[in-house]
Parts: C-alpha cells; sequence; structure tokens
C-alpha cells in the first residue's frame, strides 16, 4: 500500500439547481466508488419518489433533501484516481444555506464552480465565487454544466467564460480552467464527449489530477500557536499543532504577544515511534521550554525573526451569516487560530452586495449573507498575520453570543501603526493602507529606517553629538533628518512647557514623529531629554526594536552645572531626576564640559555599522 | 508527513480542543476497532494519559467475547470506565423482537441520554466516520445536542478553519468527533502501522469474520477469510459491500439512521 498517496480536497460550488450534486454523484458512479448498496438505494428511494435515477441523492442524505431535491448541509465524500485520493465537498448552492455551504468551502484547497449553462450566471455563482476568495481559495476550475441543454453551442460557452471572467477578475480570482461538461450524461467528466470536438481541455478528472498540492507551508515562517498547557506529571509541557515553519530542540523562540525569549528544551512523545528532535507544519506536539513562564492558550510561538504582527486595531474583509446583523460597536468574540478575545466592530468601511458588487459607505449594520471592509478592536492585544502572507494565522471567525456568526480574512493595518496598542479619541474614523509601502521605500532609497534616540539630562551634550552624527550620516549619502526637540518647542510643540505633564507629551510627540520619520525611510535622530523610563519605553515599542536604537549621555555633576547655566533643571513640579533604564543601554559617557562631540559622534557610527 | 500522520496529527488538535474546553468530558468506548483507535489518539494526544473518563452503553445483548475484552482491557489498562445500561428498559422485556428502530432506541439512545444527564456531561467524544452512512456524512467535527439529546441537523453552525462550537446553553452538550474524516481502510492502515492491540472479533474463524460489531442478534458476520490486517485492507479495498451492511437496523428504513440520530443515538 502506497502511504504517501496524497489526499486533495476539493469543493464543488454555484447556484442552485446548477448541479452540483448531480455532478459529483456521476463522478462517483463513474470511478466505480459506489458500494452495491448505494446504488441499490438511490434505485429504490428514486422511484419511491417517482423520479428516474437521481445521481443527487447519493450525496443529499437528509430525507427533507430528498424530498424536496435540494442541498441542506454540505457532505464529503473520497473517491481515488490512480494518482490520489479526493475527498469532495458538496455544498449547498442555495442563498439560504450559505453558511452551511462555507462551511464545506472553508476546508478546501480546490473548488470547482458549477454554472448552468442555460440559465448563465446567477446570484449565488458570483457570491460564492467572492466567497472563494475570502475563503483563500486560488484553485478555481470553472465548470459549465447541461452543455446538452444548449446544443452544446461553443458560442454560448464562450460568451459565459468571457462575461464570468470579468466579473471575476474584479476580485482577484483567475480560474485555471473553464470546462464545458454535461454531468447528467456523464459528458466530459471521466469520458470525453463526442458532442464537443471543439473543446480541446481536459475532462474534469484530468483537470483534478493535474492540480499541484500546496507544499509551501513548511517554508514560511514558524507559527505555533499554543492550545493548551498540561502538567499531568512532573513535564509542563505546552501543547498545539504547527501550523507553518519547523520548530527543533535548541530553537530560540519569541512567545507573543507578550514578546518573551526562551528556548525549545524538548520535544514530547508517548509512542517510542514518535520520538524527535525536529517538528513540522501540520504536526500537533508538545514541548517543553528552557524557561518557565506562565504560558497559555492563545500566544504564538514564533521565531525571533519573522514573528507575527501583534495589535488590537486591524482592517479585515468579513463575511456574515449571523441570523441577526453585525452591529458597530456591539461586543463579539473573536477566535483566531487559539486566541479568543472580546472585539468590536470600530468602523464599517465598505458593504459590498456580493451578487452586484455595489457597494454603500454609509451603513452602520451588516446583514445575512453581506461582505463588508471593516476596521476591527480587539480588548487587548493579539498576534496574527496578514491572511495574504500566511493564510492559517491571518483568518478568524466571529462569535455572536453562541455562535458562529461571521468570518473573515486580515487585510492589516498601516506600516506606521503595527505592533502597538492604538486608541483614539476621535470617531467615525478608521485606519487607512496606501498603495506605498515602507519595504517599498527601503528597497527603492536602499536604506532602512530607524531612530537613534539621544537621550539624557539638559547640557549633557546630547545636540553636539546630534550635529556632528546628522553631517557625517549626510555626508555618506544617507537619508537622514535630525529631529531637534529645541525646534519642536517652536512649531509642533509650542503648547507645551516644562512640568513633568508636558514633558511627557513632548516625548510622546517626538516618539509619534520619529516613527513616522522612521516609516518614511530616514535614518532619524532625536534628542530628547525624555528622562521618565516609560516614554522611552512607549517610544521603543511604538517605532519597534528593530529601528530603535537608544543612546543614553551620562554626564557628571561638574559638566551639568558648567554647561547649564540657565538653569534648566529645575522645573515647577520639582525636581529633574533622570529615571534609568532597568535593561543595559548604549551609554557615553561625558567627563569636561569640552568634550570632543567629534568623537563621540564617530563612536555612534561604528555602533550603526 | 503522510497521510495517516495527517489523520492523526487532525485527530489529536480536535482531542485537546475538547479536553479544552469542557470541564465534565467524556468518551464513549464500544470495544470496536473505531473506539479502540480513538484511546490510542487519545492517549497520544495527553502524552499517555486519558484525562476523562471512558463510557460503555451495555445493551445486554452485545457479543459475549466484547464484554470478556472490555473488562480484561478496562484492568489492564486501568480504565476509568463507567458502563451503563437502560435497566428499566432491560426489566420490561426490551429486546430487538419490539422493533430494531425501538430496540435501539431504548438500549442505545435512551441509555446515552441517561448517562449523559447522571453524569452532566458537558461533552461526549464519540468514534463516528463521515464514511459510514449518510447521516453521519453530514455532522459537525463539534455538534451541539439539545437538552434532550435530540440533534437540529436542519439548522447547523458553520464550522470553519477549526474553530469549532464551544459556547452553548447551559444544559445542551456538545458532540465531538474526532475520527469524523478518516475512512475504513484509513482505520485498519492505522491499526497496522501502529501496532495497536484488538479485538479478535474482527478476523476470520471459521470462514466468518465481523466487519462491524454491534449487538448480537443484529449483527451479521461476513463470509470471509480475512485472518491478518493486511488481509483484511486487502478485502476492503476490493469489496462493493458498504461496512455497515451487516446492521441491521441500518436496513430496517431508507432513513433509519437519520432518525435514531436525529434523538440522540451515537
Amino acid at each position: 500500500m502506497d502511504k504517501n498517496r496524497e489526499k486533495l480536497n476539493i469543493v464543488v460550488v454555484g447556484h442552485v439547481d446548477h448541479g452540483k450534486s448531480t455532478l459529483i454523484g456521476r463522478l462517483l458512479y463513474d470511478t466505480n466508488t459506489l458500494p452495491e448498496g448505494a446504488i441499490e438505494k438511490v434505485k429504490r428511494i428514486s422511484k419511491e419518489k417517482g423520479k428516474t435515477f437521481e445521481y443527487a441523492y447519493l450525496l443529499d442524505a437528509f430525507e427533507e433533501e430528498q424530498k424536496q431535491g435540494i442541498t441542506i448541509d454540505t457532505t464529503q465524500l473520497q473517491f481515488s484516481t490512480e494518482n490520489r485520493e479526493y475527498v469532495i465537498i458538496d455544498a449547498p448552492g442555495h442563498k439560504e444555506f450559505l453558511k452551511n455551504m462555507i462551511s464545506g468551502a472553508a476546508n478546501a484547497e480546490a473548488a470547482l464552480l458549477l454554472v448552468d449553462a442555460k440559465e448563465g450566471i446567477q446570484e449565488q455563482s458570483k457570491r460564492h465565487g467572492y466567497i472563494l476568495s475570502l475563503l483563500g481559495i486560488e484553485k478555481v476550475y470553472v465548470v459549465i454544466n447541461k452543455m446538452d441543454l444548449i446544443d452544446y453551442s461553443e458560442t454560448k460557452y464562450n460568451e459565459i467564460q468571457k462575461y464570468f471572467n470579468e466579473f471575476l477578475h474584479n476580485l482577484n480570482i483567475y480560474p485555471l480552467k473553464y470546462i464545458p461538461i454535461s454531468a447528467f450524461h456523464g459528458e466530459n467528466l471521466t469520458k470525453k464527449s463526442t458532442n464537443m470536438d471543439w473543446y480541446k481541455g481536459d475532462t474534469i478528472l484530468e483537470a483534478m489530477d493535474n492540480i499541484h498540492k500546496d507544499k509551501s507551508l513548511v517554508e514560511k515562517p514558524l507559527r505555533f500557536p499554543v492550545q493548551d498547557v498540561y502538567k499531568f506529571d512532573d513535564r509542563r509541557i505546552i501543547a498545539g499543532r504547527i501550523e507553518s515553519g519547523t520548530l527543533s530542540v535548541g530553537d530560540e523562540i519569541l512567545i507573543s504577544p507578550e514578546q518573551k525569549l526562551t528556548r525549545v528544551k524538548t520535544i514530547e512523545h508517548w509512542a517510542d515511534t514518535d520520538k524527535r528532535n525536529v517538528a513540522y507544519a501540520g504536526m500537533s506536539v508538545g514541548i517543553t521550554l528552557e524557561d518557565e513562564f506562565f504560558n497559555k492558550r492563545g500566544e504564538f510561538i514564533s521565531h525571533v525573526n519573522e514573528s507575527p504582527l501583534i495589535g488590537n486595531l486591524f482592517n479585515a474583509n468579513i463575511f456574515w451569516m449571523g441570523k441577526k446583523p453585525l452591529e458597530k460597536n456591539k461586543s463579539y468574540k473573536l477566535k483566531i487560530s487559539t486566541q479568543e478575545v472580546e472585539c468590536e466592530i470600530f468602523a464599517i468601511n465598505r458593504i459590498i452586495d456580493a451578487s452586484t458588487l455595489e457597494s454603500t459607505n454609509n451603513s452602520q449594520i451588516i446583514q445575512k449573507n453581506d461582505v463588508a471592509e471593516v476596521t476591527i478592536k480587539t480588548k487587548h492585544m493579539i498576534s496574527f498575520d496578514e491572511f495574504k502572507n500566511i493564510h492559517l494565522t491571518g483568518r478568524f471567525v466571529l462569535v455572536d453570543e453562541l455562535d458562529v456568526s461571521g468570518g473573515g480574512i486580515i487585510i492589516g493595518i498601516e506600516d506606521s501603526l503595527q505592533n502597538r496598542e492604538l486608541n483614539t479619541k476621535s470617531i467615525n474614523i478608521a485606519p487607512r493602507k496606501r498603495l506605498v509601502t515602507r519595504k517599498d521605500r527601503e528597497e527603492k532609497f536602499k536604506q532602512k529606517g530607524k531612530v537613534i534616540w539621544l537621550t539624557g539630562l539638559p547640557g549633557c551634550g546630547k545636540n553636539e553629538i546630534a550635529l556632528k552624527l546628522e553631517k557625517k550620516l549626510f555626508d555618506l549619502g544617507n537619508k537622514v533628518y535630525y529631529l531637534d526637540s529645541a525646534n519642536i518647542r517652536f512649531g509642533l510643540s509650542s503648547d507645551l512647557t516644562f512640568t513633568t505633564e508636558d514633558s511627557r507629551e513632548q516625548t510622546r510627540r517626538i516618539a509619534e514623529v520619529a516613527n513616522l520619520f522612521a516609516d518614511s525611510g530616514t535614518v532619524t535622530i532625536v534628542t530628547s531629554v525624555s528622562r521618565f523610563k516609560k516614554d522611552r519605553e512607549y517610544a521603543k515599542t511604538i517605532i519597534g526594536t528593530n529601528h530603535y536604537m537608544e543612546i543614553f549621555i551620562d554626564a557628571t555633576e561638574e559638566v551639568y552645572r558648567k554647561r547649564n547655566a540657565k538653569g534648566v533643571y529645575e522645573d515647577s513640579d520639582g525636581q529633574f531626576i533622570y529615571e534609568k533604564s532597568e535593561e543595559p543601554v548604549i551609554t557615553l559617557h561625558i567627563d569636561r564640559e569640552d568634550f570632543n562631540s567629534e568623537q563621540k559622534a564617530q563612536s555612534i557610527m561604528e555602533l550603526l555599522k | 508527513m503522510d497521510h495517516l500522520e495527517q489523520l492523526e496529527a487532525q485527530s489529536i488538535y480536535i482531542f485537546r480542543e475538547a479536553y479544552k474546553h469542557f470541564g465534565k468530558l467524556g468518551m464513549l468506548w464500544s470495544i470496536g476497532k473505531d473506539s479502540t483507535v480513538m484511546l490510542w489518539l487519545a492517549k497520544k494526544a495527553f502524552f499517555g494519559y486519558c484525562p476523562f473518563p471512558l463510557i460503555h452503553v451495555d445493551t445486554k445483548y452485545k457479543i459475549p467475547a466484547m464484554i470478556e475484552y472490555r473488562d480484561k482491557m478496562a484492568k489492564e489498562l486501568d480504565l476509568n470506565l463507567i458502563v451503563h445500561t437502560n435497566e428499566d428498559a432491560i426489566k420490561e422485556g426490551m429486546g430487538p423482537q419490539h422493533g430494531r428502530l425501538v430496540c435501539c432506541k431504548a438500549l442505545k439512545t435512551d441509555a446515552l441520554h441517561q448517562v449523559t444527564k447522571e453524569h452532566e456531561f458537558e461533552g461526549l467524544i464519540l468514534g463516528i466516520r463521515r464514511d459510514e452512512e449518510g447521516s453521519r456524512s453530514k455532522e459537525r467535527v463539534f455538534s451541539e445536542r439539545n437538552a434532550e439529546s435530540q440533534w437540529d441537523y436542519t439548522d447547523q453552525p458553520p464550522e470553519l478553519w477549526d474553530q469549532f462550537k464551544t459556547d452553548f446553553k447551559k444544559g445542551n452538550h456538545i458532540r465531538v468527533h474526532p475520527i469524523l474524516h478518516w475512512s475504513e481502510v484509513d482505520i485498519w492502515e492505522y491499526i497496522k502501522k501502529e501496532n495497536i492491540p484488538l479485538i479478535d472479533l474482527y478476523f476470520s474463524k471459521e470462514g466468518k469474520r465481523y466487519r462491524s460489531l454491534g449487538c448480537q442478534p443484529c449483527t451479521n458476520p461476513i463470509i470471509s477469510n480475512a485472518t491478518t490486517i493486511d488481509e483484511i485492507i486487502d478485502e476492503l479495498k476490493n469489496t462493493k459491500e458498504s461496512e455497515r451492511s451487516g446492521r441491521a437496523q441500518d436496513q430496517e428504513d431508507s432513513h433509519a439512521m437519520q432518525k435514531l440520530r436525529k434523538s440522540g443515538y451515537m
């Protein structure tokens, strides 16, 4: 037995009565997959209901489905060809049962989108097309069925193809093939049709056998969402399924969204045959770590580079299946991978009628079966990826009270607003994305944006060092800008004094501006007293650890007294004390008031290499 | 990962989701091949431990060898086993002579409902598979039952992207199906690969063997000479008979299983 026979999940979708169940039933029949009992059973039931042999009854197992001749819920059946095993998923076509179609299609790797040649493209043909794109299914085959009813006309077939392509291309769906068939007569399913000599393409079975499975999950960045933590004995085992990437014993890992660092100690097992030192995407594993943090379900384990995004506000495309409409500012539960968090719809940016592609910008509610572009705010920070980068950690469901009522994919958020907690006093706004990304700029300018943050009490020499540093970087051809906090107090911060409150606000403003400069691709030098630890941490968080270099300029008492005669030492709130950081920080020592700023600037240049 | 490894990883994921979300969790164990694989998967999921009780719904009509095997295994593996029978129905003389659907309802469906209520189970793990029969093929992985253990299959919630129904009204429970996506052949190949000990009724004796195990009066053995797992797998790959063709209750009505399962059958 060939243990390595592949399995491929294919969903069959399309408007009601366009022939999905018949297609699948006929495929099973023609590939000799059906047990004897099944054919006899369908013959008997068809006769009982006064019909000729209904292939659809093979799948529409519910009595209600057979009585009414419609598929209510999704079902899965297996059949095999020489190449591989297929799991074929039948989905209901009726608008009423869209949520069941989504349940079926969500598990598919490829889709057959069926269209009735005589009726042409209908509402659900379009809606299913749109849903397929939201579910991330790219391998789509459009099957034009009931060709016998239009006399196998090549002209009509081409018309349908042209019209549907226009619609689908607008949604960024590029069907791999169009196939004309008659499911009922078994034409072009497993055998070529004798009535369509003009068609030179594959039969459905040939097309399916030629589908390439997506094998790239192992090569994507590591994503190991924690499912649970077990302590059945003295081992503290972190259990879950590796969604993408590879994990090895000894790997240094990052736990998000807390951003804790540790190493993998062991990969646990029960059966001896499962003992291993490396685990891959798809495996359900259990590991132990070097450091004993309080780990819990929902945390993401990744490598330090290529870590997930963290945030509490992001844009998403969603589809709504709930009985009650989706409302802004109402509380829902968001489930993304193993995370569960309370959320609300912060903004409804666009509602799309999937069949007409008409959109409205002015609604506060999303109805059942609508698709919308929204901004979601979560109660606390979560880890995620943009759907286009990693499907598995970029998609989520929304729960309204007790039921899964919606699903969606994460489009993401503007680069400069990533990886930080977002809040605003404004209402009726939402963050927007642009066409030019940070990465685009970095590639074009051939430099990475960053912030060099010089901190220290007034008089320590920050400004002198910054001036020299800016010139040095500029002369070397860098796009560099020095944000001088003193100058800012004449412009942006002309409304601030030196009270504690205002000093903190000044630091906040400088951090936000520096972040925007870094995002633009500029090497940004900042001089700011920023004597409060928390404010510097804030700057580091919003700018990003990898783009932020903090340099503490530490001068002696004597130097301060000599250089800071104006007395901006005291402020109206009390003493000017510098809060040093807990972790080690790059420090430059100044022990004389006529120190060599050129030299100090050069030492920073060395660090930048 | 090969095909069986993928199936296994998915099942383990499902077990772990159930354990995380349901305080009172139990697993049906019928001594057959599917529930034996299930117990093996549970051990893999929880690193050698099975952190919830096993439940056997004993109709008193089971093939005696099954009961012997059950008791032997429970002792050997030190299993936390709950055996439950619908004693009232038995006392009243319930049996297949009253009609198969009636008997199945009383001794299996009602019995399961009783034990569910008695122990206040929030989650019940069952080893059903899609390819067994029609109504099972329409199941969700996490499928809700109401306070009377009934199944509303006309309005199932959407289940996508491995996000399962874990929120439900108090008094209801969720049926969890970790091997829903496995086929009959997959089960046998896994048993072979992992060397899982199994009751010998599945292997041929005097030209017959059981393909599916149920109660003695309603389960018919098939004609077969397969005495090893390889021979069984070979036989299955070449047969046109369905797995449950020897189960009398399935044949009684075109939609027998759907009717039974609507009111809470496994």
